[in-house]
């Protein structure tokens, strides 16, 4: 796969959100385009309707989407990085 | 929408129109089940209903089923009824009959032990609802308004885009019937845990946020108690495939249904609501369970989305289900009646809100959905004990 192929678009909610959801399946390296226009470089391969970090997020840092808390980063999480239940667990 | 919002329906003895006429042949108890099951096939135009309650249980749980199958009698798409019990059981015919006796309908009932076993008894019921199918068939309709309409809003197996397309777009269609004078519920209880800031905000008055927050802290302690440190997660496995990781990411997703109306009551499960517009009911999220809280309370048809996909339907009320995404719309295209995922491809909440609006309007006009046709049709109540 070309790691430059047309971006992928991923669905933030709120201008709060750290993480948003790609609409399609991307590719490590592939670039995911916000819906203003921002884009981010996907760290790894990441399925269609899963969640990518829009910036860094530090252990314990709370993941944010609906411009809500979702839960807590479980580790330091890197922008384009995907973010599911190996790294984000809801909170106390 | 230019078209009025007007269908012909058959008006109830005790207000509500219905959209459908069912003649309804229900089990008090699940002893009952066989018996009921028998006049299905020999009556298919009934709507059938057997179920593992009625009996054996403690107080609190046989209120509940009294109080959900009389609501289910009382429901405006049921114009007349037979009761078929065991004779021994708790919830007898005789109970659920009285339970239900404000509805005015004509109501029957039929008690296996007294007429004489099974076989007998299900010539009895046949008998029974062969007369008032006749009679419902001479039901005069009048016409109804979006003003009569009780919606139900639901959501089952959800994914991450379910709260960016399917959800939204039925929150605008929420939005869009409570402008027309009619009424919402937004069940699911457990999938408001996490979600409560937002929700609050669309209480309309002190006492509804109170009683908002005392139901869904009351389900998060619940949670918590029988499900300890899991209580963060309780979301099914398909969920988690379909991208969602916490509760509260569920739940964020699902409370987009309300729409931005007011909430202007919080119910117990199966009850009526007594005022117009966006009421909250305390209902599990575990679909058939909620569907029988909001049929209970005289919702007429119930907005259902899904992200992964599911066929389940309710006797008598109509289920529209519409999908998240439109890879699976095309691969449950039987299952499904409509497509938000459109939304994903440049179509907004607001014009999707308006083809859900413009479909509720056919429904109620008459229009089969797809678990109508596919005779999906399934029923449980919740129980007091755990049920997510």
């Amino acid at each position: 796969m070309k790691a430059n192929d047309s971006p992928v678009l991923a669905i933030r909610v709120h201008h709060d959100d750290n993480v948003a959801v790609v609409a399609a399946d991307v590719q490590a390296g592939g670039l995911v385009r916000l819906d203003d226009g921002a884009e981010v470089p996907a760290v790894q391969a990441i399925a269609r309707g899963s969640k990518i970090a829009l910036r860094p997020i530090a252990c314990g840092e709370a993941v944010v989407r609906y411009g809500e808390e979702i839960g807590k980063a479980t580790q330091d999480i890197a922008a384009g990085e995907h973010v599911h239940t190996h790294n984000l667990r809801r909170g106390g | 929408m230019s078209e009025k919002f007007v269908f012909q329906g058959w008006r109830r003895p005790d207000g509500r129109p219905g959209i459908r006429n069912h003649c309804l042949v229900l089990a008090t108890v699940a002893c009952a089940a066989g018996v009921v099951r028998e006049v299905a096939r020999r009556l298919p135009e009934v709507v059938a209903v057997e179920h593992a309650h009625g009996c054996g249980r403690g107080g609190p749980d046989l209120a509940l089923q009294l109080k959900t199958l009389a609501g289910l009698v009382r429901n405006p798409n049921v114009g007349a009824a037979v009761l078929v019990g065991l004779g021994c059981e708790v919830v007898s015919p005789t109970l659920l009959k009285a339970a239900a006796s404000a509805s005015g309908k004509p109501l029957e009932t039929v008690v296996i032990q007294e007429a004489g076993g099974s076989r007998k008894a299900a010539d009895q019921t046949e008998a029974l609802a062969r007369r008032l199918l006749a009679e419902l068939d001479n039901l005069p309709r009048e016409e109804g308004t979006a003003a009569d309409l009780v919606v139900g809003l639901k959501c089952g197996g959800s994914d991450t885009f379910s709260g960016l397309t399917a959800n939204p777009a039925v929150g605008k269609a929420a939005d869009r019937l409570v402008e027309l004078g009619g009424t919402a519920i937004l069940g699911e209880t457990t999938e408001m845990i996490g979600a409560l800031g937002p929700l609050l905000k669309l209480a309309e008055s002190e006492l509804v946020a109170a009683r908002l927050k005392a139901k869904v802290e009351r389900q998060e302690e619940r949670a918590q108690q029988i499900l300890g440190p899991l209580a963060g997660k309780v979301i099914a496995p398909g969920n988690v495939e379909g991208g969602l990781t916490t509760i509260a990411e569920k739940s964020l997703g699902c409370i987009a249904k309300a729409g931005s109306s007011p909430i202007r009551e919080v119910l117990d499960y199966g009850d009526r609501p007594s005022r117009n517009g966006l009421v909250v009911m305390d209902t599990p999220g575990y679909d058939v369970e909620a569907m029988a809280g909001m049929a209970a309370a005289g919702a007429q048809v119930i907005l259902f989305t899904t992200g992964r996909g599911t066929p389940v339907g309710f006797p008598a009320v109509p289920v529209i289900k519409i999908s998240s995404n439109s890879e699976l719309f095309e691969a449950m295209s039987d299952d499904i009646d409509l497509d938000a995922g459109t939304i994903l491809a440049g179509k907004s909440a607001g014009q999707v809100g308006e083809e859900i609006i413009r479909l509720l309007l056919q429904v109620a006009r008459g229009e089969k959905v797809r678990a109508e046709v596919n005779g999906q049709a399934v029923f449980a109540i919740a129980q007091e004990g755990p049920a997510f």
